[in-house]
């Protein structure tokens, strides 16, 4: 390993994977998102919900997303960080 | 179009902008460490950062810019608010808690925390002051786009009254009393966007064709302003447009919805027929002429990609190119922005960072969910102004009441002040902090650190002045496409690398912020968009193949780095460089 890591970079702790596991997640449907928008805008205009078409659809989908991912990583966290949180 | 302004708009305004400043010395009356100055000595209360977060972010791009994007192209304003919203991810999974046990009072104090080194130091300084500035002028000329038709004063004073405003928030308590500016304004846009649209809904939808007639606009040599021919005046001005030409089929004869539920009025308007309008100028002997003409398409077409980034349906690979590149950097931009990532330092610890960035989601989220609304409500009001897609939230209000308008008028402005006070922050941090005290080491005692934090930020203030006065024909979301693609290609792959990838070296760090955010400068100044619009030449002249630089220079910002840095050797353990 590199002779240059003073101070220690922060570890990867069992928090911090959480978050990679979670950011992966969201960059696989932003950028899914986004290659539809490219490559697919037709699948994008139709309105498989009845209401609403799969482009508005999934925009809104994808600011809920961030949400609940974020909820999640905060509160898998918080877990994680309790006493004993590391072991479980 | 011509604007008359109302002393109750003028009234509430003042009383915003003076509630706002009055707030600041009252919250600065204390004396002040440096660690108070720059990170309100890192006892911000998660909640309050985390709505902050969304004062901070929420800029006149964001408020205004979406808005009149969605009010006059359709969905495609909505990319906007998705890819900013996404950036928070990078924030939040990536960089806000090493950051936080990382840094100090600056984003240099993170990236240079392992090496110590002057040269990191300079070169984040550069890149936080370069993109601190271009974030800086669309700030500064959307407001001054506020000003003029709510209080009847140029453009210059607007940008003056910001530049005043902010230096005087700024300089009387630093962290302290910018947080609060934030934490109040984002408040405020939240609920009352939130206001705004249960107003849209409750008013639904209601057809309006109104007169269908070409309009021209014509700036004549020696200054004059027509209208069809005929001298602009209040009573013969371009006519307000933005109409809803038919409800669907189902609705029959009737020429109005009634109340109508969020998804039910995205479900009605897809089904109904707009009306919009978009300008084409010319110019001749006689003067500089802008034909505006009206279109009527079907919703659905409206609500599906493509109305304003047109290379979606043209098919062309750099087209395409373009647009993927400014969703990456809208994607990478947010996590490398200074002024956000300043906000880091004023929360006690890693958990309140994580907390403060849920709050700053949520908060941001919501306000993205209800652009839509306000967009597609302006879109069929028929109250846009044909020559500005920036005052489309603020007409919008105005079609419900005047009070409401200066209300929304003093918010976006407020908006504009807690943003350009962020920035100023974020720049007299790197001035005083990065440059003055650690690059040229002078030394400072503790109120030497404020002392040139503050002269600093009366400087920046200045620049941001000069530059929004400069640039006032601008357009808003162009610019702060920049600044995200500069932020991203200098700041993310060293800040990324160094927290991730242990063989990352001082001179692997510099490389990257140097290579990048040139690269992304030049590119920005060789592309397409900056020859039409600012240099008015011709696209074709430019010898670049896509004008959004971020899908090439973020990449070369990480491959610079890993070259550097396996290049050079790494500095012998407890021998700073």
């Amino acid at each position: 390993m590199a002779a240059n890591s003073e101070p220690e970079s922060p570890g990867p702790g069992r928090a911090t994977r959480i978050g990679f596991g979670l950011f992966w997640i969201y960059v696989i449907l932003y950028f899914g998102f986004i290659a539809l928008v490219l490559f697919r805008p037709d699948v994008l205009s139709s309105r498989p919900f009845g209401g609403v078409n799969l482009a508005i659809a999934s925009g809104l989908g994808l600011i809920a997303a961030a949400l609940l991912l974020s909820v999640v990583y905060m509160v898998a966290a918080r877990v994680v960080e309790s006493p004993g949180g590391e072991k479980r | 179009m011509l604007y008359e302004s109302s002393p109750v708009a003028i009234a509430i305004f003042a009383s915003f902008v003076l509630a706002v400043v009055a707030l600041s010395f009252w919250l600065g009356r204390k004396g002040q460490s440096a660690k108070g100055y720059y990170a309100a000595h890192g006892e911000i209360h998660w909640f309050i950062n985390g709505i902050a977060f969304a004062g901070d972010y929420l800029s006149a791009a964001s408020f205004l810019g979406i808005c009149g994007m969605i009010a006059f192209h359709g969905f495609d304003g909505f990319l906007y608010s998705i890819g900013f919203l996404a950036g928070w991810i990078v924030a939040l999974f990536v960089i806000a808690e090493p950051i936080k046990s990382l840094g100090k009072f600056t984003f240099a104090d993170a990236l240079d925390a392992k090496f110590k080194s002057r040269g990191i130091k300079l070169s984040v300084a550069i890149s936080t002051l370069v993109v601190s500035i271009f974030y800086l002028i669309p700030q500064m000329v959307g407001a001054g786009d506020l000003i003029v038709p709510l209080l009847g004063l140029p453009h210059a004073v607007g940008v003056i009254l910001v530049g005043v405003a902010v230096t005087l928030i700024v300089v009387t308590a630093g962290m302290v009393s910018t947080t609060w500016v934030q934490f109040i304004k984002g408040s405020l846009l939240v609920f009352f966007c939130g206001v705004l649209t249960s107003m849209i809904l409750s008013r639904g939808l209601t057809v309006n064709t109104g007169s269908l007639e070409p309009q021209t606009r014509s700036v004549t040599p020696d200054g004059r302003v027509l209208v069809d021919g005929q001298p602009q005046t209040r009573d013969h001005d371009l006519r307000p447009v933005g109409t809803l030409a038919a409800l669907p089929a189902r609705y029959g004869d009737a020429t109005t919805t009634g109340p109508l539920g969020p998804l039910e009025y995205l479900s009605v308007l897809e089904d109904s027929r707009i009306v919009t309008w978009s300008g084409k100028k010319s110019t001749d002997a006689s003067g500089t002429h802008t034909v505006f003409t009206p279109t009527e398409k079907a919703g659905a077409d409206l609500l599906k990609p493509g109305g304003y980034f047109k290379g979606l349906t043209t098919g062309k690979l750099a087209d395409k190119l373009d647009f993927a590149s400014l969703m990456l950097a809208l994607f990478c931009g947010t996590a490398s922005l200074p002024h956000i990532l300043i906000r880091y330092y004023t929360v006690k610890d890693a958990a309140a960072a994580r907390k403060s960035t849920v709050v700053g989601i949520a908060a941001i989220g919501a306000f993205y969910v209800l652009t839509l609304f306000l967009g597609l409500g302006a879109m069929t009001s028929g109250a846009l102004d044909p020559t500005s897609t920036n005052m489309a939230a603020p007409l919008l209000a105005k079609s419900f009441s005047e009070t409401l308008f200066a209300v929304i008028s003093a918010i976006a402005f407020t908006t504009v002040l807690g943003t350009v006070s962020g920035l100023i922050m974020a720049g007299s941090g790197a001035v005083a902090h990065d440059l003055v005290e650690n690059v040229l080491r002078i030394p400072m005692d503790d109120a030497g650190k404020v002392r040139c934090g503050k002269i600093a930020a009366v400087g920046l203030g200045i620049v941001a002045m000069a530059l929004g006065i400069l640039f006032r024909n601008f357009n808003v979301s162009f610019l702060v496409g920049w600044a995200f693609n500069i932020a991203a290609s200098a700041n993310l792959p060293a800040l990324v690398m160094l927290l991730f990838w242990p063989r990352t070296t001082k001179e692997g760090i510099i490389s990257a912020v140097t290579v990048g955010m040139l690269a992304s400068l030049t590119w920005i100044l060789l592309s397409a968009d900056t020859f039409e619009k600012v240099y008015g030449l011709s696209r074709d002249a430019s010898p670049v193949p896509f004008s959004q630089p971020g899908l090439v220079t973020i990449p070369l910002g990480f491959l610079v780095l890993i070259v550097v840095s396996l290049l050079t050797k790494a500095e012998p353990k407890g021998k700073p460089a």
